[in-house]
């Protein structure tokens, strides 16, 4: 079915082929033709941001929240510079987006014209893959191209820079059907010997534990569904990554909670002592590892990756199986049915046992106050109060990201749309509008930090335009709370620019923006703000002014490995104490 | 103390790093921009690149290939590979030097200035080297060298007594020996 059209109509006739309903863009000279296309059709829906950034995180939310490619359309120069922490975010965090840019037109290229910019060269760090489309003939099979490397594999963002004078020249449009990518095809099967080999040592093991990432989100529900299997049919306990949360239930009773820098006590320890690992979908980031050489001493470690290039990376790994997870678990399960398989009940229970005394020291716990607002309090309740709902959370990067990683509990996966690899502040927000865009009817809450929200606020506009009823949730300390602790811990208590001065009023500014306001300071009072919040048919700013000297714990100090965590009660009367247990190699880490 | 490199994940913890020369022969898609992609990741990612050679070898496909002498330990030679197989215009990556024979040549173009006995010496060696005399004045040489690197060092320090001007080397290609392809 190839059609002759302009390359503007190619893009949005495209866009309709690759299923895509929604898009978020921002208009400008060199993408002109395009909005034209979009204005005279209606299968194709266009949320204006109000600046790029918001347009990619927005996308990331979108395609988090539902599995699909998230795309977002803008134009050249400042347009494509303003989405480059977007795109560097989702190239992290492995979210499929296909980024649509504006370019002068190719006659002008390298000319230094108005609002151009090397866009592929910028970007050629922080995409999967990038392409600058020179000819009408190449628009076609490049578009369709860019949609099939965003969601195939590893995922990732993909820029396709489209000159004005193409977005202008006539050709035939192709359909998607009949593109197979020359070079890109990567491989879904893991390898039938080394699974054999991974469920043998599994059966053999005597304090195991299984360690999943977001690669069990990006799989799909499908992986997420095998992995509860896989923990039902061996009994080994499961923790998670940040970005891995959900594809285990929360409520499961293997689960451990989040492991890592601010993950659980009992987490952290069960990595530590295991004899065996196995890693599916986690990339063994720094925050993850702690201290690399003390990582986990005495474990052999399987790891099922998509990516080859994750394996071995930065930990040495006895075992690696390049394949979809999804494929692999099931590969899995289907060989420890066949063969047979038992686990050795006797050690498991043991380890059990041992788990559940970490367990006991309840690493999450903090002094509750009845006068002022604990930041974990307000995640607790907030959970509380939306955990049988139709819920989708997303957040901010600092303190109040892993309160809410710590607090609130998931289900399922795509349910928790969270900035992890590249930790940008300013995520929340425009992903909670990506995530309501895709769910219009569900609960949408961005758990904010004071300093975070303003870095994108002004996408609050973009949710009164479109009827968005999100909710952010302000975890207001009036600091920066994670630079304000890592300043405390590392650099004798000198709050260097942590404080946010001059805060905005939140619930005037909620009003300004054609939103409704809420503040709550009294933990009595919290519960009924929380309901006026959820219950309110529209957009809601809530500011809840919390406790400001609160500290994130447990926490993993820099440098230093995981059964070396330090724990509220330690910390309680003074930074200057956990100051001496940071050495100088911590200090030079992040 | 070096608590950087103790802390990098490419240092062996046990004693020093083991770092190894190897030769990867990486076959493209011949499109703008896959040369800066490959040379990015080296740079971005921290890589050695020592020497690096591209040029089209199959016309009609649009194939090129870029062969690259780096340096690294063992694990940073396996994520070079495994990382130049994420870009998406690469088709193969091969690290020769896992390969048993291999065989590695680089063309030089060598000047040398120089009159009386150092011009008769300067010919003398080229001979022994077996290199050609491309161009010719009263007082200088041009020499067109071809072999291993090691063996173009050699002749480059010969030279560098007698009357080095300028070397201009085009960088490693490298191929397997017998019959089957990379």
């Amino acid at each position: 079915m190839s059609k002759q059209m302009t390359g503007a109509e190619m893009i949005v006739e495209a866009l309709k082929d690759q299923g895509v309903d929604t898009i978020f863009g921002y208009p400008g000279g060199a993408v002109l033709p395009i909005y034209d296309a979009l204005f005279q059709q209606d299968s194709v829906q266009h949320v204006l941001v109000r600046h790029e950034q918001g347009a990619a995180h927005a996308a990331e939310g979108y395609a988090r929240s539902t599995g699909k490619v998230g795309v977002l359309l803008v134009t050249s120069g400042p347009g494509a510079t303003n989405a480059i922490t977007g795109l560097t975010d989702a190239l992290l965090d492995s979210i499929p987006l296909v980024c649509l840019t504006g370019q002068v037109p190719t006659h002008l290229i390298g000319s230094d014209a108005f609002q151009e910019c090397d866009t592929v060269g910028i970007t050629r760090h922080c995409t999967k893959h990038n392409y600058l489309v020179r000819s009408i003939e190449d628009l076609p099979r490049i578009l369709h191209e860019a949609f099939y490397v965003a969601r195939s594999g590893r995922p990732g963002p993909v820029v396709v820079d489209l000159p004005k004078d193409v977005q202008f020249a006539l050709g035939m449009y192709q359909g998607p059907l009949n593109i197979q990518h020359k070079t890109y095809q990567p491989k879904l099967k893991g390898d039938a010997d080394r699974i054999r080999e991974a469920v043998a040592m599994m059966a053999k093991a005597k304090r195991p534990v299984i360690y999943s990432g977001g690669g069990v989100v990006n799989s799909g529900p499908e992986a997420s569904k095998l992995l509860r299997e896989l923990v039902a049919l061996t009994g080994f306990p499961i923790t998670s990554t940040l970005m891995g949360l959900g594809a285990y239930p929360a409520s499961g009773e293997n689960w451990l909670g989040m492991l890592g820098m601010h993950g659980t006590y009992e987490a952290n320890h069960t990595m530590h002592d295991c004899d065996l690992m196995i890693a599916i979908g986690s990339r063994f980031d720094d925050r993850i590892t702690g201290r690399l050489d003390a990582f986990s001493p005495g474990s052999k470690k399987i790891h099922i990756d998509i990516d080859p290039s994750s394996i071995n990376k930065t930990v040495k790994v006895d075992l690696g199986i390049v394949g979809d997870c999804a494929h692999v678990l099931e590969d899995m399960i289907n060989v420890w049915r066949t063969e047979g398989h038992k686990v050795d009940d006797e050690a498991l229970a043991g380890w059990w046992k041992q788990i559940d005394h970490w367990r006991a020291r309840k690493s999450l716990a903090y002094r509750a106050s009845k006068t002022t607002i604990k930041p974990q309090y307000a995640v607790q309740r907030l959970y509380e109060l939306t955990k049988d709902r139709d819920t989708y959370i997303t957040t901010e990067v600092g303190q109040h990201q892993m309160w809410a990683a710590q607090h609130y509990h998931f289900e399922e996966p795509n349910r928790w749309m969270t900035s992890g690899g590249l930790g940008t502040m300013g995520y929340g927000l425009p992903a909670a509008i990506g995530t309501q865009m895709a769910h219009p009817k569900s609960l949408v809450i961005d758990i904010a930090g004071e300093a975070s929200i303003l870095m994108n606020m002004q996408e609050m506009s973009t949710a009164v335009q479109y009827g968005l009823p999100v909710k952010i949730f302000i975890l207001n300390n009036e600091y920066m709370g994670m630079v304000r602790q890592w300043q405390e811990l590392l650099h004798g208590g000198r709050y260097s620019q942590s404080y946010s001065n001059a805060l905005p009023d939140f619930v005037k500014l909620a009003e300004a923006y054609g939103g409704h306001g809420v503040r709550c300071s009294d933990p009595a009072d919290l519960d009924r703000a929380i309901l006026e919040m959820i219950n309110y048919p529209g957009p809601v700013i809530f500011d809840c002014i919390v406790d400001k000297q609160e500290n994130c714990f447990p926490m993993i100090p820099s440098g230093k490995a995981h059964n070396e965590m330090i724990l509220a009660e330690l910390s309680d009367d003074a930074g200057v104490a956990i100051g001496s247990i940071i050495d100088e190699k911590g200090k030079m880490l992040v | 103390m070096n608590a950087i490199a103790a802390l990098s994940p490419y240092s062996s913890a046990l004693g020093k790093p083991n770092i190894e020369r190897h030769t990867l022969s990486v076959l493209v898609d011949n499109e703008p921009g896959v040369l800066a992609r490959v040379v990015g990741l080296f740079s971005g990612r921290g890589y050695n690149i020592e020497s690096l050679t591209v040029a089209e070898v199959a016309h009609g496909e649009h194939l090129s290939r870029i062969t690259i002498v780096t340096t690294g330990t063992p694990e940073v030679i396996e994520q070079i590979s495994h990382q130049l197989e994420r870009i998406v215009p690469i088709h193969k990556v091969t690290d020769l030097s896992m390969q048993a024979r291999v065989i590695e040549r680089e063309l030089a173009m060598i000047k040398v200035h120089g009159t009386g006995e150092h011009r008769s010496e300067a010919l003398r060696l080229s001979e022994a080297f077996r290199a050609k005399v491309i161009d010719a004045t009263i007082e200088s040489f041009i020499f067109e060298l071809t072999g291993s690197p090691g063996k173009i060092d050699d002749f480059v320090e010969l030279m560098r007594p007698i009357g080095l001007v300028e070397v201009s080397r085009t960088g490693v290609a490298a191929i397997t020996r017998g019959a089957k392809g990379m």
